[in-house]
C-alpha cells in the first residue's frame, strides 16, 4: 500500500490534544456563558455532534484506504477513542447539568425515552471497545477476535446517529446526514469484501 | 367583502434597516407628536412598522419574576418558518414585511371583517402582561409581552352563538419565510386553535410588543397569540386569519404527532411528552450550573384556569 510521506511523519498522538481543544474550548464558553441563552442544550448538543464526527471519521479510514489508496489507518485509533472521549463527555453533561443527578428521572428517561436508550445503549456497545483500544488487548484476543469485537462500532455509530434524528421535533436535515454518512461508510465494506472474494478467485 | 392580497414589494423598495433604525431613533426624539401623526396614518408608506412608543397599562395578572433581558428573547426562538434552529429566526426573520398587516376574521361571526393592525394597536387597550412562557421542549423564559386581551376582539366581532372553538392562521409567505421553501416537515401555514373559553379567558392576549417595543420579527410580529398556561407552541405567530368554528380545529403540531401534541396542550407536569418529562424547566438565561425550575401545574395559572377543564381527563386530553 502506498504511503504518502507526509502523514507517515506526524505521530498520531497528535489527534488526542487537537481532538479534544475544541470541546474543551466548547466547555469553556459554556462555562462563560458564550453559547446564547441556553448553554447546557449547546453544550451537550456540541459534545454529542463532535462524538459522531470523531466516529464517523474514524469509520472513513477503511474506505479511504481501499478505494482512494489513502492511508490513516495509524490515526483510526485515536479517532475512536476521542470520539469517545466526546460521548462520555456528552453523557456527564447530561447527568450533571441537564438532569443534574435527579437518579430518578435519569433511570426512568433511560427506561422509557427510546431515544435515550437508544443513546445509552450505543454508549454501553462502545465502551468494551475503548476499553480494548490497546496492544495489549489485540494481542490477548488475537487480531481476529480483536477484529471481530471491534465490527460492534458499526452499530454503535448507527444507534448514535439514530439517537440525534430522534431527538428533533421533525425530520432535521443535519442529523440524517450524520445518519446517511454513517450508513454510507458501511455499506462500502460489502464492495470491498466483494472485491477481495474476487481477488481471491481470480488468484 | 375585500379580499386581502399580501404586499409583493420590490426588493429595491424595502427600506435598509440601517435607515429604518435611524428613523425610529429619529421619531423618538421627535417624540409623541410625530408618533401620533404616523399612526394616524399620515406617514404610512413605508412597510416597517411604525410606532415608536406604546401606550399600556399594568395588569394584575403579570407575574413578578424578572423578565429575561431582551437578548435572550430575541435570540433563542422556535420559529419554524425561518428555521428550525433556535437561532435560525433572529438570523432569517429581518426579511419578514410587517406593514401593512390585517387580520381576516371569518367563519361563524356576524361581523367578518379584516383587522388592520394599526386599528388594532390604537382603538383596543394595551396591557403590559408579564408571563413565563414554558416550552413543550423544558425550558421557559420571562417575556414581558405589550398585547391587547383576545376577548376585547372577539366582542368586537360578534362571534355566533354556534361558535364553539376559535382557529388562528400564520403567514404563508414563502419569499420572506426561508423555512416554508422546500421541505420543512412542517405543513404550512401554521395552525392553532382554541376553545372559545379559553380565547375569551382574561389571560389569553394577542401581543403586538415586548419590552414596550413592536413585536420583534423573530418572535412573531406584528402580532401574535400568547396563551400563559399552554405549551408555548400553542402561541401562534404572526397571524394573518381568526375564523369562529363550530368543530374543533386542526393545529399544526397535533397533525405532525398526535400523540406527542395534544389541542389543548396545556402546561402540566405530571403528563409527560412520550419522549421526554415534563416536571421540570431549564430556565433560559441563567447560566450552565443554574437549578432547574420545578414545573407548575397550567404553568402557575391553576387558580384561574384549573376550572376551564373540570371533570376532564388531563392525561387522555394533553
Amino acid at each position: 500500500m502506498a504511503q504518502h510521506k507526509a502523514w507517515t511523519f506526524v505521530p498520531s498522538w497528535i489527534v488526542y490534544p487537537l481532538g479534544i481543544a475544541p470541546g474543551i474550548w466548547l466547555f469553556y464558553l459554556a462555562v462563560q456563558n458564550q453559547l446564547g441563552p441556553d448553554p447546557v442544550k449547546a453544550l451537550e448538543n456540541g459534545l454529542g455532534e463532535y462524538a459522531l464526527q470523531f466516529l464517523i471519521a474514524g469509520l472513513a479510514i477503511s474506505p479511504l484506504m481501499r478505494f482512494a489508496r489513502i492511508n490513516l489507518v495509524k490515526y483510526r485509533r485515536a479517532l475512536g477513542l476521542v470520539g469517545f472521549f466526546y460521548v462520555v463527555a456528552h453523557f456527564t453533561v447530561y447527568i450533571v447539568l441537564d438532569m443534574q443527578f435527579d437518579w430518578d428521572e435519569i433511570i426512568t428517561d433511560i427506561i422509557k425515552r427510546p431515544y435515550i436508550t437508544i443513546g445509552v445503549s450505543a454508549f454501553l456497545l462502545l465502551l468494551p471497545l475503548a476499553i480494548t483500544s490497546n496492544k495489549l488487548s489485540i494481542r490477548k484476543l488475537g487480531a481476529a477476535g480483536w477484529n471481530k469485537l471491534h465490527w460492534i462500532v458499526y452499530p454503535a455509530v448507527i444507534l448514535g446517529a439514530v439517537h440525534y434524528v430522534m431527538i428533533k421535533k421533525t425530520w432535521a436535515l443535519e442529523p440524517l446526514l450524520y445518519l446517511a454518512v454513517a450508513l454510507f461508510l458501511i455499506s462500502l465494506r460489502r464492495f470491498y469484501h466483494l472485491a477481495k472474494r474476487k481477488k481471491r478467485i481470480v488468484a | 367583502m375585500t379580499v386581502y392580497k399580501y404586499p409583493t414589494p420590490l426588493s429595491s423598495e424595502i427600506t435598509p434597516k440601517e435607515v429604518f433604525l435611524n428613523r425610529r431613533s429619529f421619531i423618538k426624539a421627535a417624540g409623541v407628536a410625530s408618533a401620533t401623526a404616523m399612526t394616524s396614518g399620515l406617514a404610512l408608506q413605508s412597510t416597517q412598522a411604525t410606532a415608536a412608543s406604546m401606550q399600556f397599562s399594568k395588569s394584575k395578572y403579570s407575574i413578578t419574576d424578572e423578565p429575561n433581558p431582551i437578548e435572550d428573547i430575541k435570540g433563542y426562538n422556535n420559529f419554524y418558518e425561518f428555521g428550525t434552529g433556535k437561532g435560525d429566526p433572529s438570523a432569517n426573520a429581518g426579511s419578514l414585511t410587517t406593514r401593512p398587516w390585517s387580520i381576516k376574521i371569518d367563519g361563524l361571526t356576524n361581523k367578518p371583517g379584516e383587522l388592520d393592525i394599526e386599528d388594532l394597536m390604537s382603538k383596543f387597550d394595551m396591557e403590559e402582561r408579564i408571563y413565563r412562557l414554558r416550552c413543550v421542549e423544558a425550558w421557559s423564559m420571562v417575556i414581558p409581552w405589550v398585547g391587547i386581551p383576545l376577548r376585547d376582539v372577539i366582542n368586537a366581532y360578534e362571534p355566533q352563538g354556534s361558535a364553539k372553538y376559535v382557529s388562528f392562521e400564520t403567514l404563508v409567505r414563502p419569499e420572506e419565510m426561508i423555512g416554508q421553501r422546500g421541505l420543512g416537515g412542517l405543513e404550512w401555514p401554521y395552525v392553532e386553535g382554541l376553545r372559545m373559553d379559553e380565547a375569551m379567558h382574561p389571560l389569553t392576549i394577542l401581543a403586538v410588543g415586548i419590552y414596550g417595543e413592536d413585536m420583534p420579527n423573530q418572535n412573531g410580529a406584528p402580532v401574535r397569540l400568547v396563551v400563559p398556561w399552554k405549551y408555548g407552541f400553542k402561541s401562534i405567530k404572526s397571524v394573518v386569519r381568526m375564523s369562529f368554528t363550530e368543530n374543533e380545529p386542526p393545529t399544526t403540531w397535533n397533525k405532525l404527532a398526535p400523540n406527542e401534541y395534544g389541542f389543548y396542550s396545556n402546561v402540566n407536569p405530571t403528563v409527560d411528552h412520550p419522549r421526554w418529562s415534563q416536571k421540570a424547566e431549564r430556565l433560559v438565561g441563567s447560566g450552565i450550573f443554574a437549578k432547574k425550575r420545578e414545573t407548575e401545574m397550567f404553568n402557575g395559572y391553576a387558580d384561574e384556569v384549573a376550572s376551564l377543564y373540570e371533570g376532564m381527563d388531563l392525561t387522555k386530553f394533553y
